[in-house]
């Protein structure tokens, strides 16, 4: 069982990265990795609200929305799955303003170099991308808490990769057309050719 | 006239306001690879000896013709061999007469094989300098910079790493999308995150897998089909491979394999110059030996039944493949590599272990030491920084 448990947490790490091999949450990706303590910070709090929002959103789904998951209030025949996409996002809403309101509490430095981008995990797409995914894989509770953190923690990963790789790019010389997100969407093909060695491992 | 006053002679034309202006980079790279350049250090000073840049570079790409001589002949040798077997008594083309010309078909002549080998790596070579050079030298004019003799390496490793029967085409767009995208538009030599050899052969590698992976393009010889080693143990086992190769053919450099990277033998003597001389790191060389020793063996304890890869042990890991050469000449680019010592030491394990995860464990890929590396490229200036910071910690503890 442990084995299986890593073997998923690897794989959502390396060979599905978020970023790097489905290219979500690409915004914030790109917007927040000009500063390695900063993309930090942006990480863990990515990887705080995936833990939470995908078991919540696996619970949900299964007890809620899914054809035939309300059984046990009665109503074997309801079929609310169209409701996904609203509830998830409700729930993810829901998760990130108490994050907002916890950092602004206790860490107002992460909290002022996010800035914008804190409200804007909301419409993260990797953040939803990981409950459509659990819903498309049909994890169950204890594969979904694990697909949360792994993808939040290769997300994570990524963007502080880039980040330190942004940060050693200071000192290049980039042609003028190129200078900004021009080098940044070139080096993030660039990290996701590396991130080719991982894919097609079959764990 | 000497060359000295020759180039004193026409070095006015190439300064601001000359009348080839325009070409200084050019002047400029020609004049300092003749002599040593005549700038010195002026601010405080960073300078130990006279070893500069240019001369490190150089070291590097002599270093490199061992291989490359190994591997013409191996590659010659594999070719004629397999003529012999197939019955075909000539290959076509300007190949086959300059062949015909200077030498002939015998395996057993050395001489003959070495020029069977060189007619197909130098026009690789060839293609690969030219092209190359066009992009470094039109980069370096249009922005201004000098010419490194970082693209002398760059190109020689490239040419290295490629299958002696890939189509010339796709070693100038290889190369093209190695120095472009993997250097020059990051402001050239030192400004780079990615080994940009690398980044040319792994360009080639996703775009073109059926020219540069797979049993039949090894060869030099049109439709023979042989497989590497980590081929051969990839899908048999290590039973098989010891049948087929033995293990000090794989070190002299025996075996099918892109031109460079058969001969461990003729890397490691490289190696041994690249570290006498210091133009190679030892802690990163010494880590990537060492994390690839670590994890074959804990691969040897975990064993398998469905996977023969994890029988490989260690010392067969370092001959066959490419993680000799990666190690030698790839791991090692100043550049792309940690910056700090300690950073170096993880750096080396990194690849090390990564290498053989991926030659283990991902089916996708019989070979990990390129994809290795590039994924520690990656990671190189987060180790840095790491490093840095734990540096910073432990000083402040100390007040």
């Amino acid at each position: 069982m442990f084995e299986y448990y890593l073997s998923l947490f690897i794989k959502a790490v390396f060979v599905e990265n978020m970023a790097l091999a489905f290219f979500l949450g690409m915004c914030t990706f790109i917007a927040i990795s000009k500063k390695i303590e900063t993309a930090l910070g942006l990480g863990i709090a990515v990887i705080f609200v995936l833990l939470i929002t995908v078991p919540v959103n696996n619970v949900i789904y299964h007890y809620l929305l899914a054809d035939g998951a309300l059984s046990w209030a009665g109503l074997p025949n309801v079929d609310l799955s169209f409701l996904g996409y609203l509830s998830y996002i409700g729930v993810i809403a829901a998760i990130v303003q108490i994050l907002e309101m916890f950092l602004d509490k206790y860490v107002p430095v992460l909290y002022n170099a996010l800035g914008v981008f804190l409200p804007l995990i909301t419409v993260n797409c990797a953040i939803l991308g990981a409950s459509l995914f659990m819903v498309n894989r049909d994890y169950d509770f204890g594969e979904s808490v694990v697909y949360g953190i792994g993808s939040g923690v290769g997300w994570a990963l990524a963007i502080v990769m880039l980040a330190g790789i942004r940060e050693k790019l200071k000192y290049s010389d980039v042609p003028e057309g190129l200078q900004g997100l021009g080098i940044t969407f070139i080096t993030v093909g660039l990290m996701s050719l590396g991130f080719m060695s991982f894919s097609g491992i079959s764990l | 006239m000497s060359l000295r006053e020759f180039l004193n002679g026409i070095e006015p034309d190439f300064k601001k306001g000359g009348r080839f202006e325009r070409w200084y980079a050019v002047y400029e790279a020609i004049d300092t690879i003749l002599y040593t350049p005549g700038k010195v250090t002026v601010s405080s000073s960073h300078v130990r000896d006279s070893v500069d840049l240019k001369r490190v570079m150089t070291t590097v790409w002599l270093c490199a013709f061992f291989p490359m001589f190994a591997g013409m002949y191996f590659t010659g040798l594999h070719a004629t061999i397999a003529m012999e077997q197939m019955g075909v008594e000539q290959i076509a083309g300007l190949r086959g007469a300059i062949v015909e010309l200077i030498a002939g078909y015998d395996s057993a002549n050395r001489w003959h094989c070495l020029v069977y080998g060189a007619v197909f790596y130098i026009p690789i070579y060839f293609v690969t300098f030219v092209v190359g050079a066009f992009w470094e030298v039109l980069f370096a004019i249009k922005r201004g910079h000098e010419i490194n003799e970082g693209f002398f390496v760059t190109s020689v490793l490239f040419s290295l790493i490629v299958p002696a029967s890939i189509p010339l085409w796709q070693v100038a767009l290889g190369i093209s999308f190695g120095v472009v995208i993997g250097k020059e538009i990051f402001g050239g030599t030192g400004k780079n995150f990615l080994n940009p050899a690398l980044t040319g052969r792994a360009f080639l590698f996703f775009a073109y897998p059926a020219e540069i992976s797979g049993d039949s393009v090894w060869t030099a010889v049109d439709g023979f089909s042989g497989a590497t080693p980590l081929g051969i143990s990839a899908i048999s086992g290590m039973g098989d491979l010891v049948a087929n190769v033995s293990w000090s053919d794989a070190f002299f450099g025996n075996i099918q394999g892109s031109v460079g990277e058969t001969s461990a033998f003729a890397i490691l003597i490289g190696g041994t110059i690249l570290l006498i001389t210091k133009a190679a790191s030892w802690r990163i060389m010494l880590g990537t030996f060492l994390g690839m020793v670590g994890m074959s063996f804990m691969f040897n304890l975990i064993g398998s039944d469905s996977n023969p890869m994890f029988a490989m042990p260690w010392y067969w890991h370092l001959v066959v493949g490419g993680f000799a050469f990666g190690m030698v000449y790839m791991v090692t680019d100043p550049v792309s590599a940690s910056m700090t010592n300690i950073g170096k030491w993880y750096y080396g394990i990194l690849i090390g272990v990564l290498c053989v995860l991926i030659r283990v464990i991902n089916p996708a890929y019989p070979e990990g030491i390129m994809l290795a590396i590039l994924f520690a490229n990656l990671c190189s200036p987060l180790i840095d920084w790491l490093v840095v910071r734990q540096n910073i910690k432990r000083r402040e503890a100390r007040v």
